[in-house]
């Protein structure tokens, strides 16, 4: 990467190296949201539906890990996988993979604490209605996520959001490795300072272009619930 | 499929309701058995809607028991409930009514030709498609009925059905719920339109305070009201 090219050159090329940044960073935030969706979608509905002791306690630590610190996640990843950590002897510090898990853990509280207020504002509308039809658990908690999908897609494009907007976490765990583990934020965060300026603002204008579509996104799934919802 | 079992008729044995220390219902015995309608009569508050709810089994007796057929423990397969404010799901009309066919255990093969017939029942055929939550409130109403009757009851509970309709939509109403008490369904609902109650009830029950004040048949109710509660909320005074 030469600083003799314009941002707007290297977006408009597709220079290899600007592509291939773009492309781990979402595979990379993209996985995450998968993972947390496998884990947060099911634990906030879950935490809905359920009265236990502690539940107040859990939604308020849930609610405040949506804004846990990116580079505390990161440290704590790092110390998890490190060489010594107890997760070390898979080796998978400094790589995509590690970089997705910093993220999961990152995004998978936000996922689940929106899930769970989505999925507990519907069920307190329906619970009389599906309890005079005689709906058993399985069949409530499959209506709630079905009739809140519109709500849920914006609690996962919230969740991708972050991810791909967060750069404390996948730097330290990712290390940003040119051509392995460099991303978006990562490489704007480092090459600034190194004065590639061209491929950070480039990479800039494609970070900010990606938050235009979420919200877009975004506004279309409220846009569809609405049509429903009343 | 269908539950062979019936679940009248419907019993409540000495049921009293307290919640949050507040009595709601209070030694309330009564049967509901098939036949002509029953209509619950009495001021906010007087516990008509605890009553139906109970009798839904939807709410445990603080006190006492309430039994269908004999079993306190029998779950909800024929029975059903419009609450005053239905809830609709986030669906079309029709799916609504499909929604509630599923969890009846009607085959998916039968259940597009069963809406179709129910939403005709009451009156909104043309709706199927509308998302039901957009319907007007006579509208939504009505779909409830549709849904409630989904279910294939043979008692059927509604909650001030034409509370806050206009006339049209009342009469609209009125005019389902007499199909329904042809088909032989037991209807059970209250209100605070004493014309509904005289047009709709073969049996009045009047309710004040969390108990049943008196009951019977509607004639006798509105002609020779026996107490002094009943004779003041015939000549329209405020029961307080």
């Amino acid at each position: 990467m030469s600083g003799d090219h314009s941002a707007l050159e290297l977006v408009l090329t597709a220079d290899p190296a600007l592509i291939a940044i773009v492309r781990l960073s979402l595979i990379v935030s993209l996985s995450a949201v998968f993972f947390a969706a496998l884990v947060g979608v099911p634990f906030g509905a879950l935490i809905a539906l359920t009265r236990f002791p502690g539940r107040e306690g859990v939604i308020v630590v849930l609610n405040a890990l949506m804004g846990l610190p990116p580079v505390v996640v990161g440290l704590a990843i790092y110390l998890m996988l490190s060489r010594s950590g107890p997760l070390g002897e898979f080796g998978l510090l400094f790589k995509p993979q590690a970089m997705v898990i910093a993220q999961t853990v990152l995004i998978a509280p936000i996922i689940a604490a929106l899930t769970r207020q989505t999925i507990e504002d519907l069920w307190i509308e329906y619970r009389d209605e599906l309890a005079a039809m005689n709906v058993g658990p399985a069949g409530r908690v499959a209506t709630l996520v079905w009739d809140a999908r519109f709500s849920l897609v914006t609690a996962l494009l919230a969740g991708f959001g972050r991810a791909a907007a967060e750069v404390g976490a996948v730097i330290i765990v990712g290390g940003n490795i040119e051509g392995f583990t460099r991303t978006m934020t990562t490489a704007i965060a480092l090459e600034t300072s190194k004065g590639d300026l061209p491929l950070a603002i480039g990479l800039g204008f494609v970070l900010m272009t990606i938050v235009v579509v979420i919200n877009a996104l975004a506004w279309v799934a409220r846009r569809g619930a609405e049509r429903y919802a009343g | 499929m269908r539950a062979p079992l019936s679940n009248l008729p419907v019993q409540f044995d000495e049921v009293g309701i307290v919640a949050g220390g507040v009595t709601i219902l209070d030694s309330v015995s009564l049967t509901f058995t098939p036949g002509a309608p029953t209509v619950l009569i009495g001021p906010n508050g007087s516990g008509k809607t605890t009553l139906l709810r109970a009798a839904m089994g939807l709410i445990k007796p603080t006190h006492g028991r309430v039994t269908w057929a004999g079993s306190d423990l029998m779950p909800p397969l024929r029975r059903a409930i419009v609450f005053q404010r239905p809830t609709m799901l986030r669906r079309s009309a029709a799916a609504n009514l499909h929604y509630a066919l599923a969890n009846a255990g009607l085959g998916r093969a039968q259940r597009s030709a069963r809406a179709a017939e129910l939403l005709g029942l009451v009156g909104v055929s043309e709706l199927g498609e509308r998302p039901a939550r957009k319907l007007s409130g006579g509208e939504q109403q009505r779909l409830a009925l549709a849904r409630a009757l989904a279910r294939d009851p043979e008692i059927l509970f509604l909650d001030e059905p034409t509370a806050s309709l206009d006339p049209a939509a009342t009469k609209a109403i009125e005019d389902v719920i007499r199909a329904v008490v042809a088909r032989g369904i037991k209807v059970v609902m209250s209100t605070h339109d004493l014309g509904e109650a005289k047009r709709l009830a073969d049996e009045i029950v009047l309710m004040h305070r969390g108990r049943i004040v008196e009951s019977g048949p509607v004639a006798a109710f509105f002609s020779e009201p026996r107490t002094p509660e009943a004779k003041q909320f015939i000549a329209g005074e405020l029961l307080v």
